[in-house]
């Protein structure tokens, strides 16, 4: 399929998963209490600009994975204290 | 279309879906040792689930003219239990001459902790003496990425033949190191925390197809054991040829099982062809 073609395809079910992010997030500001602080909704935010920026590579999906990963050490097998096989 | 699920938890699964799966083309399970949803208090309840396992779930299978296969482990989550672990891995060995058991799994990480690294090894240690494929379990959201690089890690301390080795549940951020690294990779459809069929697709078309099988995963917690044929819709929705389609959800999973010595799948096309 071309991209022309995809996006005839998967236009409506774009649209629509965009409504209920932007639904979603309408909830919780409008529900009581105060969320701005928590560091998913800032995690949020950097997804949704993942998203909305334009990529030099598509690896939008990949980009936002590796966002609200923990990091990963190298040289973790030290702090775990286990003998390594080699 | 046949296909092979490669990773369904059919323990946790009615009769009414084995019926479901067959009318749906299946043809073999391969149903990995899991969490059950409660942590289990001594080994003999795992010594019962491995007989579940390897005697009573073939025979539910068969009743649909499904084969089922089987690998035999303690799973992450319970691998936090060190000294349960040990007691686990001492019984393995007694099942492994069961006729529909493929090897050890799904062993792997869940929280990237101490104690599920040293059991972690431990089953590649049994795997390694055994002479078992293994299949590998990667964690959850967050903990995914650090720990499948993690078990890469551990993986390349030991001598083992990475084409008998798959990991499983990969994503867009993990399947690349998998797939680099000379191992088996397997994509997981869930309906929220793992992988849909359309971004499954999308990594075919980005990786290629080889090495690469497609599972449901189906079990206890929301999840659907008919994911597979959902792929194969959205495969020819987007105009891929059927010797693909064919090549992710049949082709490569036998040709996986078939390093090991207990996997002898009857070819669907021939089968009751002598009665």
């Amino acid at each position: 399929m071309n991209s022309k073609q995809i996006l005839d395809r998967e236009f409506l079910d774009i649209r629509g998963k965009i409504l209920e992010v932007a639904a979603a997030l309408d909830r919780i500001q409008r529900a009581d209490g105060d969320v701005s602080d928590d560091p998913r909704m800032t995690l949020l935010a950097e997804a949704v600009k993942v998203i909305a920026a334009s990529q030099a590579d598509p690896i939008r999906a990949e980009k936002i994975q590796l966002l609200c990963s923990r990091e990963y050490h190298e040289n973790w097998l030290e702090g775990f204290s286990m003998l390594s096989r080699n | 279309m046949y296909y092979i699920d490669p990773h369904l938890h059919m323990v946790s699964r009615t009769t009414d879906d084995y019926e479901t799966l067959a009318k749906m083309g299946c043809v073999a399970i391969s149903e990995p040792a899991f969490w059950a949803g409660f942590d289990r208090g001594t080994a003999e309840s795992f010594r019962d689930y491995f007989r579940q396992l390897t005697e009573v779930e073939p025979k539910r299978a068969a009743e649909y003219g499904i084969q089922h296969f089987t690998w035999l482990c303690i799973n992450a989550k319970e691998a936090e239990n060190v000294e349960l672990s040990r007691e686990v891995l001492k019984i393995i060995p007694d099942f492994l001459d069961c006729p529909n058991v493929l090897g050890i799994g799904e062993i792997g990480l869940n929280k990237n902790t101490h104690n599920e690294a040293i059991i972690f090894q431990e089953h590649m240690e049994l795997a390694v003496k055994y002479d078992q494929q293994i299949l590998i379990h990667t964690p959850h959201l967050e903990d995914k990425y650090q720990g499948t690089r993690m078990i890469l890690d551990m993986l390349g301390e030991h001598e083992v033949d990475r084409s008998r080795v798959l990991v499983d549940h990969v994503e867009e951020h993990t399947i690349g190191p998998v797939l680099e690294a000379g191992y088996w990779a397997g994509m997981t459809l869930y309906p929220v925390t793992k992988c849909t069929p359309a971004r499954a697709v999308d990594m075919i078309e980005r990786y290629g197809a080889e090495r690469l099988c497609v599972n449901s995963a189906g079990d206890w917690g929301p999840s659907k054991p008919t994911a597979v044929p959902d792929l194969i819709l959205e495969m020819r929705r987007r105009g891929h040829d059927e010797k693909l389609i064919r090549q992710v959800v049949y082709d490569n999973p036998r040709t996986f099982f078939s390093q090991s010595k207990n996997f002898n799948l009857a070819d669907p096309a021939t089968r009751g062809a002598a009665t």
